[in-house]
């Protein structure tokens, strides 16, 4: 009688069929510009390093759910995010042992020890910098010339923020900023690749703006107010990576667009006070793991407004 | 004034220049004595009577039911047990049809002399909202608050369907007849008849054919599903909030769905109860998609059959849109009242549903701004508190929260199940 079994599920039975990995694809698509503008202005190590931190988490996450006996995730490719992102956060001469204990706090300890993906309360690569940053203070700060790997300059450097503090320092020019040929991190100084990258993650809507914006003009206007140079301020640093890469990760940032504002301002806020009276001389990476703690009770506040709703009885 | 959220779907209106095909009689038709909400009706016929088209096969008591009537004439071969797709049970009348299509004495014009004997009528020929939800018409004809705008639902927001469209086309004296009669018995002053972008020849033939008439207003609505969503469509067309706990008519509002109209205007005519439907008929499995109409009790089987459907290759069964349509279990279940599409697919593949990226992509097309990713987390530890304060109650089951997940999480599923967790008033 029953020649077909007919197959039986709750509505809707459509879907679009963008992915997970689709979107973590998006992301790593929109940090090859970064990646690129490193290895132009740091060399090809930046490509090594870049590769170890990928290969380290794909292998942390694939080892961690085996032996946590879950199902294996790397398929979803957000750990190439996270090393990927964890790789554009280091300075180019850092031994590659060391990227390899960030790559595991950052999966291991951050991500996959409170539940795995989405389920992580701070960014995995922006503590596993944190991490290193506090651990190897000195191979953390070893920051080398753009072009020292084809110039017989000096190879030691120094970050724009560094310089900006120190008196009578040969400051870098603005396009010089922008065009990232200063010493930093090797994905974080190119503020022209990080831009494109985000535009290309907004237009296609893996990104919404309202984080990266409020972030960054936050931290112009109050630098303004403050006395610093604005622009200046906004260029030099992590601030672009930052607000477009890890002010926009999904887990540890809140849902709502009025959140969203609000963390973006918070991390404008944190920055500057850490970078004009903090002993750092950069603090993108602070601003955005204290606001990564502050998100939950940022979403409370800032839940959408239900359409027709009555307030609950008191 | 700001629209609600809604998402693009692709609309694959297949259909929508195929004109209402008549299905041939089926040998045997099974009508169902429950086919929409409200109280079951009671046979009133019994194994070997002898039926006409019109008659009345099924009634009750309860005011919030509709009769039920017989769409051939033939003869009873038996009463019996029938469990719909939601699982309730009620009785099920089997006709075997004699193909002479004798019409019942019963069937004649209802006088009509005020309000009270509108609604009565009404309430006679069996109409209920043929746009898929099947709410009893005469219960939302009779509010107890006063009413200045009527809403006719034209919107057909689902992919797919082309019913309503096509009656819109081919009906057009019956639309508009049935608008003029409704205002006029209920003594509402506006009409507002509401269509989705994706229309244009009927939003024109409409505009056309109101243009003398102030009363009556077409309505472009954005093509964005879920535009047909009673709470949507009041608010993208008069700017009322039907707040939690409200009826439409609590802010003087009555929303009718276009093909309900039409045919109570026919009803008035002619006295012929609602007995046939119709129906797109879609999906990958079906060799000739079009719209048909049938008597209400054909079997999907032999719907499918007549749009030249290889029955044993359909894996997939949808009554109604892809969007809100419900699963069919078996083929052999009859059209019913509420039937406006089947769709049939040689596949679907059900893909692996995995953790939540908190992307909020849920929240950004929610119409009604609910958070189905926290009410998710919430149902998974059975916070009722805060389901009640994420206001889960509110949530209409349209489906766009489940359609664009990355993760393929059912959200749409989990808020029906966190609404029976909620405390009943």
């Amino acid at each position: 009688m029953s020649e077909n079994k007919l197959i039986i599920s709750p509505s809707p039975h459509d879907e679009n069929y963008l992915k997970t990995s689709h979107i973590m694809l998006h992301v790593i698509i929109a940090l090859l510009p970064a990646l690129v503008a490193g290895c132009v202005i740091f060399g090809l190590r930046a490509l090594a390093l870049t590769a170890v931190c990928i290969v380290s988490c794909v292998v942390f996450e694939y080892l961690c759910r085996r032996l946590m006996k879950r199902e294996n995730t790397t398929g979803d490719l957000s750990a190439v995010v996270t090393g990927l992102i964890l790789a554009m956060n280091l300075p180019v001469t850092l031994p590659l042992w060391i990227a390899v204990i960030g790559s595991f706090v950052a999966i291991v300890i951050v991500k996959q020890l409170f539940g795995g993906l989405g389920q992580n309360f701070a960014n995995p690569a922006i503590t596993a910098r944190i991490v290193l940053m506090v651990s190897f203070p000195a191979a953390m700060t070893n920051w080398v010339n753009a072009f020292a790997y084809i110039s017989a300059d000096a190879v030691s450097s120094a970050t724009p923020l560094v310089l900006a503090g120190t008196e009578n320092a040969e400051l870098p020019t603005y396009l010089q900023l922008f065009l990232g040929t200063t010493g930093g991190c090797l994905g974080e100084t190119c503020a022209l690749a990080l831009l494109a990258g985000g535009i290309f993650l907004a237009a296609r809507k893996i990104i919404s703006l309202a984080a990266p914006l409020s972030f960054i003009g936050s931290l112009f206007l109050l630098s303004l107010i403050a006395g610093a140079d604005p622009l200046y301020q906004i260029l030099s640093g992590g601030v672009f990576l930052g607000a477009f890469f890890m002010a926009t990760d999904y887990a540890t940032t809140p849902i709502t667009t009025k959140g969203r504002i609000v963390f973006g301002i918070g991390c404008g806020v944190i920055t500057l006070v850490i970078r004009q009276f903090g002993s750092y001389p950069e603090g993108v990476s602070f601003s955005i793991l204290l606001m990564n703690v502050l998100t939950p009770y940022i979403e409370v506040l800032t839940r959408t407004r239900v359409f027709g709703a009555k307030e609950a009885e008191k | 004034m700001k629209k609600l959220n809604g998402i693009k779907l692709s609309h694959r209106k297949n259909t929508e220049n195929c004109a209402v095909a008549d299905m041939p009689l089926p040998s045997v038709v099974r009508i169902p004595m429950s086919m929409h909400m409200g109280a079951p009706c009671t046979p009133l016929v019994k194994a070997g009577d002898l039926v006409a088209v019109g008659q009345k096969i099924g009634d009750c008591e309860a005011a919030f039911s509709t009769p039920v009537h017989s769409g051939v004439s033939g003869k009873v071969k038996s009463v019996g047990e029938y469990r719909n797709a939601m699982g309730n049970v009620s009785k099920l009348i089997e006709i075997e049809t004699d193909g002479e299509q004798r019409v019942s004495e019963e069937v004649k014009p209802p006088e009509v002399t005020d309000k009270e004997s509108f609604i009565r009528a009404v309430r006679e020929s069996g109409a209920c909202g043929l746009g898929g939800a099947g709410f009893p018409t005469h219960i939302k004809l009779s509010p107890k608050t006063e009413i200045d705008t009527l809403i006719i639902n034209a919107a057909e927001c689902e992919p797919y369907i082309t019913a309503d469209y096509r009656e819109l086309i081919e009906s057009q004296e019956a639309v508009i007849g049935g608008i003029r009669l409704i205002k006029s018995q209920l003594g509402i002053k506006n009409a507002k008849l509401a269509i989705e972008a994706n229309k244009p020849e009927a939003i024109k033939k409409y505009t056309e054919l109101t243009a003398d008439d102030a009363s009556i207003e077409v309505i472009t609505l954005p093509s964005a599903y879920p535009q047909g969503a009673e709470k949507v469509i009041i608010y993208n067309s008069t700017g009322r909030i039907v707040k939690e706990g409200e009826l439409p008519s609590d802010e003087g509002v009555i929303v009718l769905n276009v093909s309900t109209t039409a045919f109570i205007y026919r009803y008035i005519q002619t006295g012929m109860p609602l007995v046939t439907r119709n129906l797109t008929v879609d999906g990958n499995a079906v060799g000739e998609p079009k719209n048909i109409r049938c008597v209400i009790g054909t079997s999907f089987r032999e719907v499918l059959e007549y749009c030249k459907t290889d029955v044993s290759r359909v894996r997939k069964l949808i009554a109604g849109g892809p969007m809100m349509g419900m699963s069919v279990p078996d083929v052999d279940m009859p059209v019913v009242k509420t039937s406006n599409a089947l769709l049939a697919f040689t596949s679907y593949d059900e893909r692996k549903t995995s953790a939540c990226i908190r992307c909020g992509r849920c929240v950004r097309v929610c119409p009604l701004g609910l958070m189905p990713a926290d009410i998710d987390r919430a149902y998974k530890i059975r916070n009722i508190e805060e389901l009640k304060a994420l206001k889960v109650n509110l949530c209409m089951n349209c489906g766009s929260c489940t359609f664009v997940c990355p993760a393929n999480r059912k959200l749409a599923e989990t808020n029906q199940l966190a609404k029976m967790l909620l405390p009943r008033k």
